[in-house]
């Protein structure tokens, strides 16, 4: 129950300590504590968002591919991220650079999750969902603004890709861009492949960068 | 060493400051309090020292909320000597141990404070001083009276069977 009543019960009656402690450590599975940890939750999202204090929300988005992450400032999305990629380390890492203040808030994300959630049934081809890029600068910049000129079905190399933003010597340096892409899917680095036309290297890992290219050419087709 | 997201705070202490102000409010208002808190809370985590004691720092601005909540209710519900437990209708069901948060309520609001600091949120007597501007000898003396009065008003039947009969039964 609590330490509370441990204390109360323990000092009539000594065999009851256990009971409590043993219902103590069942607290954290008690549905009603949860369920107003769930209202506490919604009630603090929304709050913080009409007080302009919900300077990153985020939510899951159960996808093929595995749970994506997915966080959003007010100005747009700001990160999307594989289960690989440790959700936990992610979310500490926007804490530390865009603002401690992350609050998980589905609500305010539905829009974007329903928009992949539509990508991977094929009902949609492209994002249309405001963007936030502060966490990249310069060159990485450059590629990331660029790469949804890569239509949907089709991939270009590095190399070409390089030469497209105006540095054909930069194929190394869109790799990196790539490699490093806050929001993967959403801005289309998996459409990046190697020379010889093989997937090459992913944020994802290349089996998702394969199923990636999989979905959209075989709808594309 | 940097904050660590906003989220996890609520995570780790979203209970504890839930149950702290069920000790202190009845249940509607609890909810609202700990709500309230953890607002304000987020307003100023920027700010927090990153080697802060959070969970003090929590309930310090939690005790603000419930007092503020108590003031307001004090001014606006005079007429009204005693407002009912539970308000009929309510489709939530009673946390299981409200007879317990009840008659922690009932306690005068020196000890109520003390006992829920100390033995709800798990505060040393320092930190319950702190809170509630005091000496810690005062607060010690405050939680040992209001666990004494708590005994009195509140006996629990002996073993474990007590435990599994339903909420309204122990009432």
């Amino acid at each position: 129950m609590n330490d509370l009543e441990r204390l109360l019960a323990g000092a009539a009656d000594p065999a009851a300590d256990a009971a409590g402690a043993a219902s103590a450590a069942g607290a954290a599975a008690d549905p009603s504590a949860s369920a107003a940890m769930r209202r506490l939750r919604v009630a603090l999202a929304s709050r913080a968002q009409e007080q302009n204090l919900l300077d990153v929300a985020y939510r899951t988005v159960d996808t093929p591919v595995g749970e994506l992450l997915i966080a959003a400032t007010p100005l747009g999305l700001i990160r999307v991220a594989y289960a690989r990629q440790d959700h936990d380390a992610v979310l500490a890492a926007l804490a530390r650079d865009v603002s401690p203040r992350v609050l998980f808030a589905p609500a305010k994300l539905d829009d974007a999750a329903r928009q992949f959630d539509d990508y991977f049934t094929r009902r949609r081809r492209g994002f249309d969902l405001a963007v936030d890029l502060q966490l990249a600068g310069g060159f990485r910049r450059t590629v990331l603004e660029h790469l949804p000129d890569v239509s949907y079905g089709r991939t270009v190399s590095y190399g070409e890709f390089a030469a497209e933003v105006g540095h054909p010597r930069a194929a190394r340096a869109v790799g990196t861009a790539c490699a490093t892409n806050p929001l993967p899917l959403l801005i289309p680095c998996h459409r990046v492949v190697l020379s010889d036309g093989s997937p090459g290297a992913y944020i994802g890992g290349p089996e998702i960068k394969r199923a990636l290219l999989d979905l959209e050419h075989a709808a594309a087709a | 060493m940097s904050l660590p997201p906003f989220d996890r705070v609520v995570s780790e202490h979203g209970r504890v400051v839930l149950r702290v102000c069920r000790a202190l409010l009845p249940a509607h208002d609890a909810e609202d309090a700990a709500a309230d808190a953890f607002l304000a809370a987020l307003e100023a985590y920027p700010r927090l020292r990153p080697d802060s004691d959070v969970k003090s720092w929590l309930v310090t601005i939690a005790h603000r909320k419930a007092v503020d909540i108590l003031r307001r209710k004090a001014r606006h519900a005079m007429p009204v000597d005693h407002v009912p437990e539970r308000p009929g209708g309510s489709a939530e069901p009673a946390l299981p141990d409200e007879p317990l948060w009840a008659a922690v309520r009932k306690l005068p609001t020196k000890q109520r404070h003390a006992v829920a600091y100390h033995y709800v949120a798990d505060l040393a007597y320092a930190e319950v001083a702190a809170i509630m501007g005091t000496s810690e000898a005062a607060a010690r003396r405050s939680a040992a009276d209001g666990i004494k009065a708590l005994r009195r008003a509140y006996p629990p039947a002996s073993g474990s069977e007590q435990r599994s009969l339903p909420t309204k039964e122990m009432a």
